[in-house]
């Protein structure tokens, strides 16, 4: 049997199918739009499997944004595939009015259905008497069963209901005159029926709600509201909020990832020393380990930054921020959903864009996928260090640290970069879809742990399984480009190092450091770094720069490592000042420095703006699913990067 | 005497008189009316963000929030 659940936001639907499937979920696609599919499966009491599609929550059958656009395709359709047996409505018990619009409009499309009363526990809290057999008998005997999907409660009598559904025949009709013909999206007329449809509703209720309930419980969540969206207070915790959030994805994602980083690091070791020698195990050990480890290093940021997501959305105070400040985001073709991903954009720019799945205008979200990248990620971070340490001098204007300042300057020029750029594509992008902060406020919820689980597994599923593919790639093919090199210069270049006479440890560790920093120059990537020279020249860049900056297209912080294979000496430049003496030794032709404060600044810009990461390429891809976003983003922060750091380099020179 | 929801002081209760759809277009009042505001509905602007905008109004028992703009295409009666 196929079924199909369906609800209001906020009426608890997700938490019902997560219990009904567990972690028996996919995500797949709608055809032709961006809006994922989510199905799953569960076995009855009979061992029978019955396939469940979890739609978008949506207000009314009339679409207002894309994801409610799936769900009118759905139910237009009669004859599709994605048609179901049974219909179940999950409607939010303690606001019955407004969810039976939803329910009553499925009800006159003749759809088997069964009605199931979610969070009967808080309408019961809020002295919300509902007769179930009344409301059934209003709709023609369609069953009506409460639920507490949060606790588990009325499950055993849902499943029955669905392994024994019988659509009920002969319905009598509750609205006349509008879907007769069917589902059709008219505009004209819409507001008419939904209006007659709503005085039906309200008139229907009034035999079915004995008490209308006190006020009590709403007025306390009140109370909290005025506190979270207070002029002070408000701001101030969200401020908080933040600071924690950001405290615990630095705290808490670093060890995981020098774990991950070390477990594949061994990995392709011990491949290197157990397997013989050649082509095939150089691949494995240097370029598939390592491309694989390159995509599970961000696992422990994404788990980390969605179970806050998490704990903010479903809390309820995610609105709470929204409505706050909307008003700030507002000139900038952004509202206030666009905050959550903007500032997770400082921790790191793929969860962040995978967090734009709450903006449900689509013209809104696409502007805050394109500008999140601008936002100084933490792998810029290292760059930035390397940078500073080179050529800014340590010196303090006043009480502030110059070095200290030109890092906060750089997380800030990120911002001002990324509503300035927001408010380019505000005019650039064209949409017919208005936009609009008619949301809801629900009441404050404890979060459901379940909830969190099946989340991140789905999150971190579809980084691995969708972006990791595109990572994985890319990074194969930098691989090749930066080893492998046109056969006799690659020989020249090995065989160019002297070999030293005496070898001792230290000396063979030397000697296989200027090997690599041969045999880099004069691989593909090396070759290209060296042809782009006149290009970069004027940004105050030379060739081994251009090879650094190629190399670090897979991900920014690789810059570090391939400075110092070029330079041969090692990449802990904070322990071992080598890398900084060759830096700051390094001459032009003529005999000037390479790294002065023009160059080093020009560079620092660079890297602000630049896209030197395929990995959010990749989610942009997922996430817009059209190659078309990720170019474009590609080709504007290139061209940014490019101009920003030409003018830094020749106003400083 | 009709006013603007927009024009409605905080704590005071109104009912909902007209929907105009002249002035945010046919596509808000749908979503509007989809929200459950619509004609006889009562309305109490509870909260309101701290630039005045946007505002949260109770409707009958649930809070939604509304942009100045929103608020200004919905008339209402003061009771």
């Amino acid at each position: 049997m196929k079924i199909t659940l369906v609800g209001n936001p906020n009426s608890g639907k997700t938490s019902v199918f997560n219990y009904l499937t567990g972690l028996n979920q996919r995500v797949g696609n709608y055809p032709g739009v961006t809006v994922d599919k989510k199905t799953g499966r569960f076995r009855d009491e009979n061992g029978t499997s019955h396939e469940i599609i979890d739609l978008p929550g949506t207000y009314s059958l009339y679409p207002k944004t894309r994801d409610e656009e799936v769900v009118y395709q759905v139910f237009s359709d009669q004859a599709s595939s994605d048609f179901s047996d049974v219909v179940v409505v999950v409607v939010d018990a303690s606001n019955l009015e407004r969810n039976l619009l939803l329910f009553s409009q499925l009800y006159d499309l003749k759809i088997p259905l069964i009605l199931a009363l979610n969070m009967s526990d808080v309408a019961e809290k809020m002295g919300i008497a509902i007769d179930y057999k009344k409301l059934s008998e209003i709709f023609g005997g369609v069953k009506v069963l409460p639920l507490v999907a949060r606790k588990g409660v009325g499950f055993e009598e849902l499943k029955a209901a669905l392994t024994s559904f019988e659509p009920v025949v002969d319905r009598p009709v509750f609205l006349s005159g509008e879907f007769e013909k069917g589902l059709s999206d008219q505009a004209v007329g819409q507001y008419e029926f939904v209006e007659k449809r709503y005085k039906k509703i309200q008139q229907a209720l009034s035999f079915v709600v004995g008490q209308k309930g006190d006020r009590k419980l709403v007025e306390r969540h009140r109370k909290v509201d005025r506190w979270l969206t207070h002029p002070v207070w408000g701001y101030a915790v969200f401020i908080g909020v933040l600071f924690i959030i950001f405290q615990a994805i630095y705290a808490w994602s670093e060890w995981p990832m020098d774990l991950i980083d070390n477990v594949f690091l061994k990995l392709s070791q011990f491949t290197k020393q157990s397997l013989a020698e050649g082509v095939f195990t150089n691949l494995l050990a240097e370029g598939i380990i390592p491309g694989l480890g390159g995509v599970v290093i961000f696992i422990p940021q994404i788990a980390l930054l969605f179970t806050f997501i998490f704990l903010l959305e479903e809390s309820g105070y995610m609105s709470r921020v929204v409505f706050i400040v909307d008003r700030l985001m507002r000139p900038f073709g952004l509202n206030g959903r666009s905050i959550v991903p903007l500032i997770s954009g400082v921790a790191c720019a793929i969860p962040a864009i995978m967090a734009t799945r709450t903006i449900d205008n689509w013209k809104e979200r696409l502007i805050t996928i394109m500008v999140t990248p601008l936002m100084s990620c933490s792998a810029r971070l290292p760059v930035y260090t390397l940078l500073i340490a080179a050529v800014i001098p340590d010196n303090s204007i006043g009480p502030f640290n110059v070095k200290g300042m030109v890092l906060l300057g750089l997380y800030l020029i990120g911002i001002v970069a990324a509503l300035l750029v927001a408010l380019v594509f505000k005019w650039i992008i064209r949409s017919k879809q208005m936009s609009f902060l008619v949301m809801e406020l629900p009441l404050y919820k404890m979060p459901r742990w379940n909830n969190l689980v099946v989340t991140l597994l789905e999150k971190v599923r579809i980084f691995v399984f969708d972006a990791g593919k595109v990572i994985f790639s890319i990074s194969i093919i930098l691989w090749v480009l930066a080893t492998y090199g046109p056969a006799e210069r690659m020989q020249q270049a090995e065989a160019s190092v002297q070999k030293p006479i005496n070898l001792t440890e230290e000396s063979k560790q030397q000697y296989d450091k200027e090997v690599a920093s041969a045999k880099l120059e004069n691989s593909f990537i090396g070759i290209l770094g060296k042809r782009i020279e006149p290009a970069i020249k004027p940004l105050g860049y030379n060739w081994q720069i251009g090879i650094a900056l190629i190399t670090s297209f897979a991900a920014r912080e690789v810059f570090v490592g391939s400075m110092a294979t070029i330079y041969s000496v090692g990449d802990d430049f904070e322990e071992d000042t080598s890398l900084l003496d060759k830096m700051r030794s390094e001459t032009n032709r003529d005999g000037s420095q390479v790294y002065t404060l023009a160059s080093g600044l020009s560079l620092m810009i660079f890297y602000a703006f630049a896209m030197q990461c395929m990995s959010t390429l990749a989610i942009v891809l997922r996430e817009t699913k059209h190659w078309r976003w990720p170019l474009i983003q590609l080709g504007y922060m290139t061209a940014l990067a490019y101009v920003s750091a030409f003018i830094t380099f020749q106003l400083l020179q | 005497m009709s006013i603007y929801l927009s024009q409605l002081k905080i704590h005071k209760t109104a009912v909902i008189d007209r929907l105009d759809s002249d002035k945010g277009g046919q596509m808000l009042t749908n979503k509007l009316a989809d929200m459950g505001v619509y004609p006889g509905k009562k309305v109490e602007v509870v909260f309101k963000a701290p630039s005045g905008d946007p505002i949260a109004v109770d409707l009958e028992g649930y809070t939604l929030s509304l942009r100045i703009f929103e608020a200004s295409m919905i008339e209402v009666k003061e009771v």
